[in-house]
């Protein structure tokens, strides 16, 4: 290592954008030899997927310098990738994408280590993705990239001034492509929009009338969509269709060539019925290569900061001659995964029913108050949040929250409706929300309830940092032996 | 933001030696989740509609609703149908089927409903109120325009007597022509 300092690294090129000051760097970038070794070193980077942008995302870092990288995929390579899937060669197929990806980058980069995590995303534990100091997107759903995006900024927290703590951000670079188009872009939580923030961007599905399939089809998807949603499940009761057996997807070319033949209808093609069933879009290798630069760039970017990032979406055509552009988006500053939400901070006593005496007699000090109403068939639970409580919150805007329902990491405390929900929840009035929340010192809390904005009654969706008093991170000992 | 990392990697390396005492696995909720939690905290049913939640106060990704529509042709009967709703809820909408087997022009043998907000004129906007009161509606008002069921939408069309007299049959449990309906009254 020491003898680095002299030697230029086996990329020119690299070492003229890292040893070299500049003018339109990053804040805190400090060029140097050692700024190259710690890049080699410390950064450790994540891709999530290993098919048409995984497999240059892999290439494209291994050759910008990180040294420690690892992959996670859950596919087996198919014949049908192996035209831009460069990595993968023909004795490769039915081989894990991620396994052949790392060792093949590993055989021509010396010196990159890759490890390969043959399994789906949500198999990790959320811990796993904490290791990374930058996860990199080559994905091809909105579900994977939301659930990646959840966790990331789940590992977001933000300081009592709402700031966001910068030890705890966890960048992201997204890649996507489709056809001849793609995008690049950098999400740094608490910071940039986060993707759930611009999730409303996506064009909806395109989804036809179940009864234009049955009754009128015009066109082949009409008729391949007819043998995948209909026919299927008449023929085939209960077996449910799987888009990757082939024998299925062979069925249903079948019998969507009998209904266009049945209505004179021209196209229908084994790999139409591919690309309607599965959504496909024939990819492009070169619109890959192109959006896996700018995402490995980006990244680079954000780990030496040799230049400031692209802020914050690059879009890319290539259908017509060629056009690049990027928007800066905005935060959702509401976003119920990256905002900061409302900070709350609450004795470990405090139980639903406790509060009633206290907000009833006296003067707001809680910050969350429960007022327990014995209405004729039961308990109807009003929270009234944050009003008047006090200096630290004197930012946040009043926010007045009756008839409220309460989640926490995924179980319902408390639910308004429907009926058999708030039976089923009832009985948690009477306990501790610390003990409610499994005694965890601080956590997200999300509720949903009515507020009164401008005298209009407005359904809201809330997200709440709570805090208990008294408890530095580290929970007593006499309250964890009390579980 | 290598200085970071770089302070972060030797910490980590430090948490690792002291074998970092055990964190509980997290369930992550997803936005969907979120804001399916409020829709249904939120749901305002007429007395005519029901709803369960199979797996328990906790998951709310997947649930029954029975409809007994209270006038119209299918007036005394009872539909049973599930909801599943995906972690991407609301950009995409619940996967509704009807697991009562039902005469009925919009929802066929197998179950599947035809209404137009559940595919094609689905919005994020929209929500589990809307399905169900959408639902509702196709029980007192049968459309023959958009049918599924075919021969059922024929029938509706040409001889609505026909029609009311098979919906009974069916409901009351015996065969309308070929297919063997059970009681659902």
């Amino acid at each position: 290592m020491a003898d680095s300092i002299v030697t230029p690294s086996r990329s020119r090129d690299l070492d003229k954008l890292l040893l070299r000051p500049g003018n339109l760097v990053g804040p805190n970038f400090e060029p140097g030899v050692e700024l190259r070794d710690d890049l080699r070193e410390y950064a450790r980077i994540l891709v999530v997927g290993a098919g048409g942008l995984g497999c240059e995302l892999l290439k494209d870092l291994a050759l910008s310098g990180f040294k420690n990288l690892e992959v996670i995929d859950m596919d087996r390579i198919e014949v049908s990738n192996l035209n831009r899937q460069f990595l993968f060669r023909v004795e490769d197929v039915g081989k894990p994408k991620a396994e052949v990806a790392a060792k093949r980058v590993m055989e021509r980069v010396s010196g990159v280590n890759i490890v390969p995590h043959f399994c789906r995303i949500e198999d990790k534990e959320i811990e796993f993705y904490n290791d990374f100091n930058i996860i990199v997107l080559g994905l091809d759903s909105i579900e994977a990239r939301s659930y990646i995006n959840a966790v990331a900024c789940g590992f977001l927290e933000y300081a009592s001034d709402d700031k966001p703590r910068e030890e705890t951000i966890k960048p992201m670079v997204d890649g996507g492509t489709e056809g001849f188009k793609g995008h690049a872009r950098v999400i740094v939580p608490g910071v940039t929009p986060c993707f759930e923030c611009t999730i409303w961007l996506f064009p909806p599905q395109v989804k036809f009338p179940l009864c234009t399939l049955a009754e009128t089809p015009r066109n082949a998807a009409h008729c391949i969509e007819y043998a995948h949603l209909i026919k299927w499940d008449e023929v085939h009761s209960g077996k449910a269709f799987d888009a990757d057996d082939p024998e299925h997807m062979k069925w249903v070319y079948s019998e969507a060539v009998k209904r266009a033949e049945l209505f004179g209808i021209p196209g229908v093609t084994y790999s139409l019925t591919q690309g309607v069933v599965k959504n496909i879009i024939p990819a492009i290798a070169s619109t890959n290569a192109i959006i896996s630069a700018a995402c490995a760039l980006e990244t680079l970017k954000i780990a030496s900061g040799f230049s400031k990032t692209l802020s914050n979406y690059l879009t890319y055509n290539g259908v017509e001659g060629l056009h690049i552009k990027v928007t800066e988006f905005v935060r959702d500053k509401d976003c119920l995964v990256c905002g900061s939400g409302v900070l709350i901070e609450l004795d470990t006593s405090v139980t639903l029913e406790k509060v009633i005496s206290i907000s009833l007699g006296s003067a707001v000090t809680w910050g969350l108050n429960i007022i327990v109403d014995y209405h004729k068939f039961g308990l109807v639970c009003v929270l009234v949040l944050g009003v008047e409580f006090i200096h630290q919150l004197e930012e946040h805007p009043k926010l007045l929250l009756s008839k409220a329902s309460v989640t926490h990491r995924g179980k319902n405390l408390y639910m308004q409706a429907p009926p058999v929900l708030e039976e089923m929840t009832r009985s948690n009035l009477s306990l501790p929300l610390y003990d409610l929340m499994g005694k965890i010192p601080k956590d997200i809390v999300h509720v949903t309830g009515t507020t009164d904005k401008h005298d209009k009654k407005t359904s809201c969706l809330r997200k709440l940092r709570v805090a208990f008093k008294g408890i530095d991170g580290i929970t007593d000992m006499d309250m964890a032996g009390g579980a | 933001m290598i200085k970071l990392f770089k302070v972060k990697e030797k910490q980590r390396e430090i948490a690792e030696n002291a074998n970092a005492n055990g964190k509980s696995p997290i369930k992550k909720q997803s936005a969907g989740e979120l804001r399916l939690h409020k829709d249904i905290s939120e749901l305002n049913l007429p007395k005519t509609c029901g709803i369960v939640f199979p797996n328990g106060k906790d998951d709310l990704m997947n649930f029954e609703v029975t409809i007994r529509p209270d006038e119209g042709y299918y007036l005394g009967g009872t539909f049973l149908f599930s909801f599943q709703v995906s972690p991407i809820y609301p950009h995409e909408a619940p996967k509704v089927k009807c697991k009562t087997k039902v005469y009925h022009p919009n929802i066929d043998l197998e179950g599947n409903v035809c209404l137009n907000i559940l595919r094609e004129d689905w919005k994020p906007v929209l929500n589990i109120n809307t399905i169900i009161y959408g639902l509702f509606h196709l029980f007192t008002q049968p459309n023959c325009e958009d049918p599924l069921n075919h021969e059922a939408a024929a029938v509706l069309r040409d001889n609505p007597k026909l029609f009311e007299s098979n919906v009974r049959r069916a409901m009351a449990g015996g065969y309308v022509g070929q297919t063997f309906f059970t009681r659902c009254m």
